[in-house]
């Protein structure tokens, strides 16, 4: 016991003096690696299991079904880096895909469909970001409050009915681009886009500053309030593409969105490795996690797993990466 | 300066429900009939249970997003107990009301023991939860409950919907219990500063896995209550109550970050809401109207007492 702990203590020590490269990486990078090597030991199991795990057809369900929750989850990890959160995305990109569909079926033209839920994302969501910035209103409140808003209105408004006869070419869910489906191209991008933003430049840097240290971010400069309400701002746009990718993978759009969206957005960004505390946590994080969630969905399929467990399953698995996180995390301080 | 604000934003809610209760009655007339008002009752005993709980752990700065989960749970259990296990009733109810409090109490044990963030253990604990109702129920549904069953739900005692007797009794216990016992300080010693809590010698962790216990506690008990009144079990019961019952906690003044809050406030936010639900609906405004107004007055209610202490602490 006592050798150990003097062991351990001389391992700390000598640590910082020649930090090896996969141990820097595993230091910056831990919960996401952590993330990446479930799927991968997942995907080798269940494909020993049956190889029909891996066929085009499964990918392309787990990757392009699940595509617009990680985007969601982009603009959600941010919001939850500056120490704010949203529980209204879900409800919104309801609101956002009745609004793009309504229009394409309406004939307006197919860019501006798809143009509207971003914009109109980006006001919402700019609402939201000055209560919470200006008005000092928590997060959590202010959109618990548009949660109600958002979803009243939506039934309200489509009164429960599907919208159906969409154009052929406003559903770029169904395409391709360079043989790849389109959702599975979006997610990369934002994420690599969204990843490379907040790692290098000042403003995406200043995000973490927000949320680890307000006081220390406004003592360097840093306009605390402005940030926030640009972070939702952000977060309203990748709402917005992220309902581009929802509202046009099936042939309607229903008046739904799947229930506890929200949730699952959340979700993924902290199973990433996003703190919710705020200060720290990385998007390509919040996407692995994503596609985590949805290849363990379908990998309970492919093992004859009943679909009534499904979530007692997802549930339990979350709960053992938030705990070995903890775990790990304890181990290092 | 802290007690001042308090009065201050129960007063000015108080006083809003009166004037919402008044242009209601205005509205229709079938909305100010004792009948009514019993009946309305009735509905918010299960979130008010809940929000009682809640209260409670959001006064610490943690929050509860999995009692709708236990909910569900507690109500599959009710029912498989009962039927496919063939325990009698009252056994059954008991057995599905503990393991609901079990629930809690593991809730309680991941936030204590491992320290995990609050919302992110019963966000966990919300999917893992309700996936072991669907597990078990397999979408099934029990029915067919024995006729006393229903007096708790459905019935009156003392021409007072049953329930609501439950509910009374809660609110009184607790405001007792945060507001004069020692224990109901140290709730409030958590939420305002932990670390100095710790250092001042009160059992923070021990607080806080009774409160997560005691949430799961309420939220089974709602369960019972839930069954009793629509005379089914499902597996999606309780969907989406957290959210309700954490509205109506912060309508009532409960501050998010802890610290700050009492029963009577979540009381009246309780009744702020299903006052709105019934006498819109009542004088013909769809559900989601509603639904939308609540949201706004939530919005609206902190945004003025935030103005309030505000200004309050300013002169």
């Amino acid at each position: 016991m006592m050798t150990t702990t003097v062991e351990a203590t001389a391992r700390s020590r000598a640590a910082p003096q020649r930090p090896g490269f996969f141990k820097r990486l595993f230091a910056e990078y831990g919960q996401e690696i952590v993330v990446l090597a479930a799927i991968v030991v997942l995907f080798a199991v269940v494909t020993m299991v049956n190889p029909r795990f891996i066929s085009a057809n499964n990918l392309t369900t787990i990757f392009s079904g699940n595509a617009y929750i990680a985007v969601a989850a982009i603009g959600m990890a941010m919001v939850i880096v500056t120490g704010n959160i949203d529980v209204s995305v879900g409800a919104l990109i309801g609101v956002l895909a009745t609004i793009s569909g309504s229009l394409a079926v309406a004939g307006y033209p197919i860019w501006f469909a798809w143009l509207a839920p971003v914009l109109v994302g980006m006001a919402v969501n700019a609402i939201i970001g000055i209560l919470v910035a200006y008005a000092r209103i928590p997060s959590i409140v202010v959109t618990l409050g548009a949660l109600s808003i958002l979803r009243g209105g939506l039934i309200s408004v489509t009164g429960g009915t599907w919208i159906t006869d969409l154009p052929p070419d406003y559903l770029i869910a169904q395409k391709q681009i360079l043989g790849l489906p389109v959702p599975l191209v979006f997610m990369v991008v934002l994420t690599l886009l969204a990843a490379f933003w907040m790692r290098y430049t000042a403003f995406g840097r200043s995000l973490y500053a927000v949320g680890g240290n307000a006081e220390a971010a406004l003592a360097t400069g840093i306009p605390i309030a402005r940030r926030t309400v640009a972070v939702f701002v952000i977060h309203g746009a990748f709402a917005g593409l992220a309902t581009i990718l929802f509202a046009t993978q099936l042939q309607v759009i229903q008046s739904t969105v799947p229930p506890n969206l929200e949730l699952t957005v959340i979700t993924a960004a902290v199973i990433g490795g996003v703190s919710i505390l705020g200060g720290s946590g990385t998007v390509i994080g919040s996407t692995l996690a994503t596609i985590l969630f949805a290849t363990i969905g379908s990998a309970l399929i492919f093992v004859n797993v009943s679909a009534y467990w499904l979530r007692a399953v997802i549930g339990l698995l979350i709960l053992a990466t938030v705990l070995a996180d903890m775990l790990r995390r304890r181990g290092r301080s | 300066m802290n007690l001042r604000s308090l009065i201050r934003h129960e007063t000015l809610l108080a006083l809003l429900l009166v004037i919402v209760l008044i242009v209601l009655s205005f509205q229709s007339d079938r909305f100010f009939t004792v009948d009514n008002l019993l009946n309305q009752g009735r509905l918010m005993t299960e979130i008010g249970l809940i929000a009682i709980a809640m209260t409670f752990v959001i006064a610490t700065g943690g929050i509860d997003l999995s009692v709708g989960s236990i909910l569900g749970l507690t109500a599959i259990l009710t029912g498989v107990f009962w039927q496919n296990v063939g325990l009698p009733l009252p056994v059954a109810a008991t057995a599905a009301i503990a393991a609901g409090t079990f629930a809690g109490f593991v809730n309680g044990v991941i936030i204590t023991r491992f320290r995990v963030p609050p919302l992110i253990a019963t966000l966990a604990t919300l999917a893992l939860y309700r996936g072991l109702a669907e597990g078990i129920s397999q979408a099934r549904s029990v029915r067919g409950y024995p006729e006393w069953f229903y007096v708790l739900g459905q019935k009156d005692v003392l021409g007072v919907p049953t329930q609501l007797w439950i509910l009374l009794l809660a609110a009184v216990v607790a405001s007792i219990i945060l507001a004069y016992t020692t224990w109901g300080r140290t709730v409030y010693a958590v939420g305002s500063n932990e670390v100095a809590s710790r250092f001042s010698g009160l059992s923070v962790e021990k607080t806080k896995l009774a409160l997560y216990t005691a949430s799961g506690f309420a939220a089974a008990v709602a369960a019972v209550i839930f069954v009793s009144r629509v005379s089914t079990t499902r597996s999606d019961m309780g969907t989406g109550i957290e959210l309700d019952a954490i509205t109506a906690v912060v309508l009532g003044g409960t501050s998010i970050f802890g610290g700050r809050g009492t029963i009577i406030g979540t009381i009246i936010g309780l009744c702020l809401i299903q006052a709105l639900k019934n006498g819109l609906s009542l004088a013909g405004i769809k559900g989601d109207g509603t639904i939308m107004l609540i949201g706004a007055v939530l919005i609206l209610a902190i945004l003025a007492s935030n103005l309030f202490e505000r200004s309050g602490t300013r002169t």
